[in-house]
């Protein structure tokens, strides 16, 4: 039977197991919206393709499945482009549909033609640009097969109008993609995972490091096994979150740049760093000349590029995580590190003093109670997704993630305005989930049009704007490192309430504690989209905070009545 | 340190514009590029010299081994290979002059393959220190115009070649592919 390129398009994505994509129409992506309605896929219409490329991420990561966004040709391409290169930084399988002009009028400056297949070549794994309806099936199923390979991330297929026009007959089984094998000896400085046992078993002071990587490979159990059996404490990146329970005694927090004090201390100090499927960004390692010095160090990624890039490693291991642990769990010997776990304990020193939530009230509304009260209302069960910011961090650290892909968040590419498409992604892909937006007054506002998204589509999302005024974490760093000057970051935003309910949504603001339950509870009581804006205290910074580019023990801490003399 | 690639890759529109925009992008110099059909059909292979440290190399090689078209990489810098350049040298010669040229010519078992009355073409192929050690001597005599082809390179043996054949089927053909401008 003969297919138009449009209907292999489709009938590609329910080979794949796609019943959601999300999208925004336009000329030379007609046809295929034209066919569309013969297949049982549920569009969602976006307000903006940002956004269909960010709710494509929050299906994604929300499920494990691949997301599907689909645009026009021109801006609706290069409005995508944002969204791919979130993707990309973080590992998210998406598969990116565009249409272009047709084929004859590529390189014409044809109307509403770009070369999108150029511009994305940096920010995918792969793209393809097809130009002939014979194409479109092994293009598709071969996107789908990238995109989840080894470590995840965006692929694009642009498919010119007249490819979509066309007609051919489809070999399904000769459109199944054969991808070069992956070379699987180790590259010269590659270890063993021998080497790698050997260095657990004669640790004094180990420390895991968990990244994005345990979650993507399914390895959470390993994980907990390797940390129990050999009795070492965990810590994780922000999008290692929820990969390790908060709650376990091993799990100490997070690392990094606003990670706990006690933990950035822990890594300075370990003689064994085991770094489980993250990366080294810089906002983990601060200064890399100072970072870790008394650590040897085990890195295990599926990423080989990512092996030996940032922190030279005594044993590199290129390997799926969970197939990893696998292999070293029946070798790792029983082992009890109390005088490290000691020293820990000593480590955690005044922080609780420090801690906002032990701070006397001062009867200003902060980030942290708003959160902190999110998190025990919501029983710690919501799938909260966040934005970019402050408020992102205070999330981290006073959320406490039990599980799995609870946490949604841009981490890579810091993109503001993720948070609401990406929940509306991430609701499409759980319906039962109780979906929260953590959400600042500036990020919320680059992407607020997705509210109509949200009614049109008659979510139950509930979103907390941590509304402070400012564009919160660029005004902190001119507080502690451009003397106070706050250049372009006080932010005047509407009556966030009143937007909500213009929209059809529930909107009410809080400005003392004491309304958090009431707010929040009558949010998810109401089965249907809330919007509550807290507005919070103003000039609130997130602590501790190493400086960028600034040795991982030295952070700025929380200045305490109770501790004002204590050392870092 | 200079490290010589060979990848062999599909040969299909855009390649080339795969690798150069990944070394560009990870921030490497390329310090020579070729490019040209191999002995099996649909397979290019490239040689690609980047001056980077170990660590450098081994993550380049990583990168590369990633993209799709790409069905194997080899850092053949420490293996024992034969590498060689071609070029071509317009050199002014008249009377004398032509008669010296034509013997260092010989010196350097390069060979003459153009004669006007005003200049001679010289073509050369070898590593690239002799062929700059060529126009160092031919330079007095007014070099006036020269081509190179940057270093081409393979591994003595079997070895790298064996393994280079795919072991799997071709990637999907997607004649469409035409990212970025053909190769």
């Amino acid at each position: 039977m003969r297919l138009t390129g449009a209907q292999i398009l489709w009938e590609a994505l329910v080979r794949q197991g796609v019943t959601d994509v999300f999208g925004y129409p336009g000329g030379a992506i007609l046809p295929a919206y034209d066919a569309m309605l013969g297949y049982p896929i549920h569009h969602i219409l976006v307000r903006h393709e940002q956004g269909a490329t960010h709710m494509a991420d929050g299906y994604a990561r929300a499920s494990g499945r691949v997301g599907v966004a689909i645009a026009t040709s021109g801006p609706g391409a290069t409005n995508m482009v944002t969204g791919i290169a979130t993707a990309m930084m973080d590992s998210s399988p998406i598969v990116c549909i565009t249409g272009q002009v047709g084929s004859k009028l590529i390189g014409s400056d044809a109307f509403q033609e770009t070369d999108i297949t150029g511009i994305t070549l940096p920010i995918t794994k792969h793209n393809y640009l097809v130009t002939r309806a014979e194409d479109v099936a092994p293009a598709i199923l071969e996107a789908f097969a990238v995109a989840k390979a080894g470590r995840p991330g965006p692929v694009l297929v642009d498919i010119t109008k007249d490819a979509q026009q066309s007609s051919c007959e489809v070999d399904w089984a000769a459109a199944e993609p054969h991808l070069t094998e992956t070379v699987d000896e180790a590259l010269p400085g590659e270890g063993d995972y021998r080497d790698a046992i050997r260095l657990i078993d004669a640790a004094e002071r180990p420390l895991i490091l968990a990244g994005h990587g345990v979650m993507q490979s399914g390895a959470e159990r390993e994980v907990l096994a390797l940390a129990e059996r050999a009795h070492i404490p965990i810590c994780v990146t922000l999008l290692g979150l929820g990969g390790v329970p908060a709650s376990h005694p091993l799990n100490l927090g997070m690392m990094g740049m606003h990670g706990e004090a006690w933990v950035n201390h822990a890594i300075q100090e370990a003689d064994l760093l085991i770094a489980l499927g993250m990366r080294f960004d810089d906002r983990v390692t601060g200064n890399l000349k100072t970072y870790a010095p008394t650590a040897r160090k085990i890195h295990v990624d599926i990423d080989r590029t990512e092996l030996n890039k940032n922190v030279r490693v005594d044993v590199a291991i290129a390997k799926d995580l969970r197939a990893a642990l696998v292999e070293w769990l029946p070798h790792v010997g029983t082992r009890d590190h109390p005088a490290w776990f000691e020293r820990i304990d000593t480590l955690k020193g005044d922080s609780a003093v420090r801690d906002i939530q032990n701070l006397p009230d001062s009867g200003h509304l902060y980030a942290a109670h708003v959160i902190n009260d999110l998190w025990r209302l919501t029983g710690g069960n919501a799938l909260v997704v966040t934005d970019v910011g402050q408020h992102q961090m205070w999330e981290a650290q006073y959320y406490k993630h039990e599980r799995s892909r609870s946490l949604i968040t841009s981490g890579g590419l810091g993109t503001m305005g993720f948070a609401l498409p990406a929940a509306i992604g991430a609701k499409v892909a759980c319906p039962d989930a109780e979906v929260w937006v953590v959400c600042g007054d500036g990020g919320f506002q680059m992407t607020m049009p997705e509210l109509a998204t949200v009614v049109q589509e008659g979510l139950d999302i509930n979103v907390a704007i941590i509304n402070n005024g400012y564009l919160g974490m660029v005004r902190q760093w001119q507080e502690f490192f451009y003397e106070r000057r706050y250049a372009a970051t006080p932010l005047i935003g509407p009556d966030f309430a009143k937007l909500a309910q213009a929209f059809g949504i529930d909107g009410v603001a809080v400005t003392r504690r004491a309304d958090v339950a009431a707010a929040v509870e009558a949010a998810r009581r109401s089965g249907r989209a809330a919007l509550i804006d807290f507005q919070v205290e103003q000039e609130d910074s997130v602590y501790p905070m190493v400086p960028a580019g600034a040795d991982l023990h030295k952070m700025i801490r929380r200045p305490s009545p109770l501790a004002e003399t204590a050392a870092d | 340190m200079l490290h010589t690639f060979a990848i062999y890759l599909d040969n299909k529109p855009g390649g080339l514009n795969r690798i150069a925009s990944l070394v560009r992008r990870r921030a490497f110099n390329i310090e020579s590029l070729t490019v040209g059909h191999t002995e099996t059909a649909g397979v290019s292979r490239m040689t690609v010299v980047v001056d980077t440290d170990e660590y450098g190399a081994r993550r380049l090689e990583a990168h590369l081994s990633k993209l799709v078209p790409v069905r194997r990489v080899e850092n053949i810098t420490a293996t024992p290979s034969i590498a060689r350049d071609l070029a071509l040298i317009k050199v002014a010669a008249t009377g004398d002059a032509r008669t010296q040229v034509m013997q260092l010519v010989d010196v350097y078992r390069a060979r003459i393959i153009d004669v006007s009355p005003e200049s001679l073409v010289i073509e050369t192929t070898g590593t690239e220190d002799k062929i700059d050690s060529l126009l160092e001597v031919l330079r007095p005599y007014g070099v006036i115009e020269m081509v190179r082809t940057g270093r081409v390179a393979m591994a003595r043996g079997t070895g790298p070649i064996e393994k280079a054949v795919p072991k799997g089927a071709a990637p999907a053909a997607i004649a469409g592919d035409v990212s970025g401008g053909s190769v």
